[in-house]
């Protein structure tokens, strides 16, 4: 047992520090400490910034242009990128898409979209969820029918992340109706100026726009945009979740977000005196700082077991339910924080407007961000989900 | 003892229910967060109709020219509006603005209470600064007088309602120093008045409110409500009717929030059956209906001491919404679980719902606060 990380692990960690430090730009990190949206163009910069490094990929094989980073290295670049305030990486083609390729894609396809989605060319989103199915994705209903060398598209899928700015989806459709739910699901690329595509956008009850609606009438995909087999697309979607729940704890989110709530405790007053030397304040960010303390190892515990080459069991599912439960936590101690200026919908601030905030520092965002990360246990398969399946495991029987 | 509503306040929620039923479209597009860009954020039509209906004059005491004013005629009426999210500025311009009025005027600023009653009149309590946070004697605004004049000079935070209003009313303080009880005045501000400027803003939850800048605003002394320094108590009480008044609101708010979950998991299928059908929904469910009726008690135990002695009123709404700000954000947060991501859209009319539950508690006092008055007021 040794909770400290090797002399090398420390020197890639320095590593990092240097390059977030030299090349994150400033007003980007400002626009993340605050809460602000980013916008595509500020997300390609921050993606340009890291493929010129090489960084872009960390968890691809060198083959393909990657890093191949082992899971602690990984933790280590994830944990600085948030202790900076650098934009999340979009995940879509990088860390969804581009796994399954490289592991059930053609060589054509491999050749083709990975060094796209390097070089950024390609934005993806992600074709799965749909108005009737949710938690129970298998129930899809989108259907591909095979026409001589494409297939027809008939459907709607929903809670597309990011969508507005994708020019690729990668989909569940149905092809085969009369076999069992998981069977007949096959995956496919769609090009989104494909005829008969329409994106439409969802507002969420922050105000933003970050997920659509993408409707397919009777849409043409030709059949070298089928990944793997045909039918085969559960196999391949599960693969693709499990890549979905790395980095799930969102340790990092956590302790930045953690940070930001006690410079407002600190500037807050209350009863004459800060507000973080209110005990019953202080009592609420004590306990999710212990909560914080002790994931933060168990999600070390679980990275080191990966990086030694052991797949991760039910722990990502328990990492996926605590990681969240502490986040939301956090989202709500920040909002208790900001008192009365919790109120405002400062849409003008958190889309980078020019007036000064309306009240302390990092407020505008505060209440926004707790509604918004309701959607964390929510989505990546609802925290019901994951513990049906650490009962499953845990217990037997059905989920 | 008999927990059932009088015949009178039977019939003022029956025929407001059926009001706001029937204009269920105008309430709601008042809470979409683009339509808040409108100048006053609510609907003033619904507003007027509403005061026909009587419902503001039902917040009012007889003596005030009103036919109601007590704890059950206010949640009576805020547990309705609750359960259709309207954010109608009921709390700022009837029972703050209002209320204050009647409590402290004089025969000629008491008239204003009649247009209030009326539905003519928009009133904002300019009352919490950027420290004050819950803090009701936290106030840093001076009021100096000049010869016959008042001149004002501070800044108020998060002033609810202010752009509609047709007056202010500002609290500043003419003696002691910040944190004093004594010392506090309020004065009534027409809002042309040279000296007074509004950065206004919507609000997450629906309705609009500004920061209020005061830069040597000058008033005749004739504009001061009640006595110089001596405003604290009517503040006082004129906030705690308005905290009763959200408690009310709130528990509205959660019977619509539980109401529309219900309806999902009965509807909702999801591998092959209503997601109702499971169990570790259904107790979930359970939990959030076992919270709901302690909501229902604490805010009759508030209405029922509204007008107690002041030690056993404090204590029990004190009580009342800490218990509504714990139980609320349980109800708010796990119907949205329940749905999944529909109840996450602005469309979904849970959405709105869930933000009036939370962000009550960002007024008068959050549920922390709430808590440390509960202790104060048990050590006394």
């Amino acid at each position: 047992m040794d909770l400290n990380y090797s002399v090398e692990e420390q020197a890639f960690r320095a590593e990092v520090q240097q390059f977030l430090a030299e090349k994150l730009p400033a007003e980007m990190s400002e626009a993340i400490r605050v809460g602000r949206e980013l916008g595509k163009d500020g997300h390609d910069q921050w993606h340009a910034i890291l493929n010129a490094q090489g960084w872009l990929a960390p968890n691809w094989p060198k083959e393909f242009g990657g890093c191949e980073w082992n899971a602690v290295q990984r933790h280590i670049f994830e944990e600085e990128c948030c202790r900076a305030h650098a934009p999340r990486i979009v995940p879509f083609g990088l860390s969804m898409l581009a796994p399954v390729l490289q592991k059930f894609g053609s060589k054509e396809q491999q050749d083709h979209y990975l060094p796209r989605i390097l070089s950024g060319q390609d934005w993806w989103c992600q074709g799965y969820s749909e108005p009737g199915a949710g938690s129970d994705l298998a129930s899809l209903k989108t259907r591909a029918v095979r026409e001589a060398d494409h297939y027809v598209v008939n459907g709607q899928k929903t809670w597309t992340t990011l969508g507005q700015y994708a020019n690729w989806i990668f989909c569940l459709v149905r092809t085969d109706p009369e076999a069992k739910q998981q069977s007949g699901i096959s995956f496919l690329l769609i090009d989104m100026a494909t005829p008969g595509i329409e994106v439409r956008p969802i507002t969420l009850l922050d105000g933003t726009h970050e997920v659509n609606e993408v409707w397919f009438t009777d849409v043409k995909v030709p059949v070298e945009n089928l990944v793997g087999e045909e039918n085969m697309g559960w196999t391949y979607a599960k693969y693709l979740l499990t890549h979905e729940r790395t980095n799930i704890a969102g340790v990092g989110f956590s302790r930045a977000g953690l940070d930001a709530v006690k410079r407002m405790a600190r500037s807050q007053m209350h009863r004459g005196r800060p507000l973080i030397d209110n005990p019953h304040f202080a009592a609420r960010m004590a306990r999710a700082e212990i909560d914080l303390m002790a994931m933060s190892t168990t999600n070390l515990r679980i990275i080191s077991r990966a990086a030694a080459g052991q797949a991760p069991g039910v722990e990502s599912s328990m990492l996926k339910v605590k990681g969240t439960e502490i986040r939301q936590e956090i989202n709500d101690l920040a909002r208790r924080a900001a008192g009365a200026y919790a109120m405002p919908f400062a849409s003008e601030a958190l889309e980078g407007g020019n007036e000064p905030e309306i009240g302390p520092e990092g407020s505008a965002a505060v209440a926004a961000q707790y509604f918004n990360n309701r959607k964390l246990s929510i989505f990546g398969g609802s925290n019901e989900i994951q513990k049906n399946i650490i009962a499953k495991v845990k217990l037997g029987g059905g989920a | 003892m008999n927990f059932d509503l009088t015949d009178e306040r039977q019939m003022l929620q029956d025929s407001l229910r059926r009001f706001l039923r029937d204009n269920q479209e105008a309430l709601r597009a008042s809470t979409r967060l683009g339509e808040a860009a409108t100048e006053t954020g609510f609907s003033t039509e619904i507003w007027g109709k509403l005061a026909e209906l009587g419902v503001i004059g039902a917040l009012f005491s007889e003596e005030d020219g009103g036919f109601g004013g007590a704890g059950f005629d206010l949640t009576t009426v805020f547990e309705e509006l609750g359960r259709v999210g309207a954010v109608e500025p009921f709390v700022d311009t009837a029972i703050l603005g209002g209320g204050l009025i009647a409590a402290l005027g004089n025969s000629d600023q008491r008239e204003l209470v009649e247009q209030v009653i009326a539905g003519s009149l928009q009133l904002a309590l300019a009352h919490g600064e950027q420290n004050s946070r819950y803090d009701l004697a936290q106030v840093e605004t001076t009021a100096t007088a000049e010869g016959d004049e008042i001149v004002l000079n501070g800044r108020k935070a998060v002033v609810v309602n202010a752009e509609a209003a047709d007056h202010f009313l500002v609290s500043a303080r003419e003696a002691g120093a910040t944190g004093d009880e004594e010392g506090i005045s309020l004065f009534l501000v027409p809002r042309d008045a040279a000296g007074l400027s509004l950065r206004g803003y919507p609000l997450l939850a629906g309705g609009r409110a500004a920061e209020v800048d005061l830069d040597g605003l000058r008033l005749p002394s004739s504009a001061r409500l009640g006595a110089a320094g001596a405003a604290y108590p009517a503040l006082k009480r004129a906030i705690t009717r308005a905290e009763v008044a959200l408690a009310a609101e709130t528990l509205g708010a959660m019977e619509a929030a539980t109401d529309l979950t219900r309806e999902y998991l009965l509807t909702r299928q999801q591998f092959g059956r209503p997601i109702g059908s499971f169990q570790a929904l259904q107790h979930r469910m359970a939990t959030l209906l076992i919270e709901l009726e302690q909501a229902r008690s604490a805010v009759i135990n508030a209405a029922g001491h509204l007008d107690a002695d002041p030690a056993q009123q404090a204590l029990q709404i004190a009580a009342a919404r800490n218990l509504i700000g714990r139980a609320g954000r349980l109800v708010a947060e796990e119907c949205i679980q329940l749905h999944g991501g529909i109840a996450m859209t602005e469309e979904y009319a849970l959405a709105h719902i869930a933000k009036r539950i939370v962000m009550a508690d960002h007024r008068f006092g959050d549920t922390d606060t709430q808590l440390e008055r509960f202790l104060d007021y048990s050590a006394a």
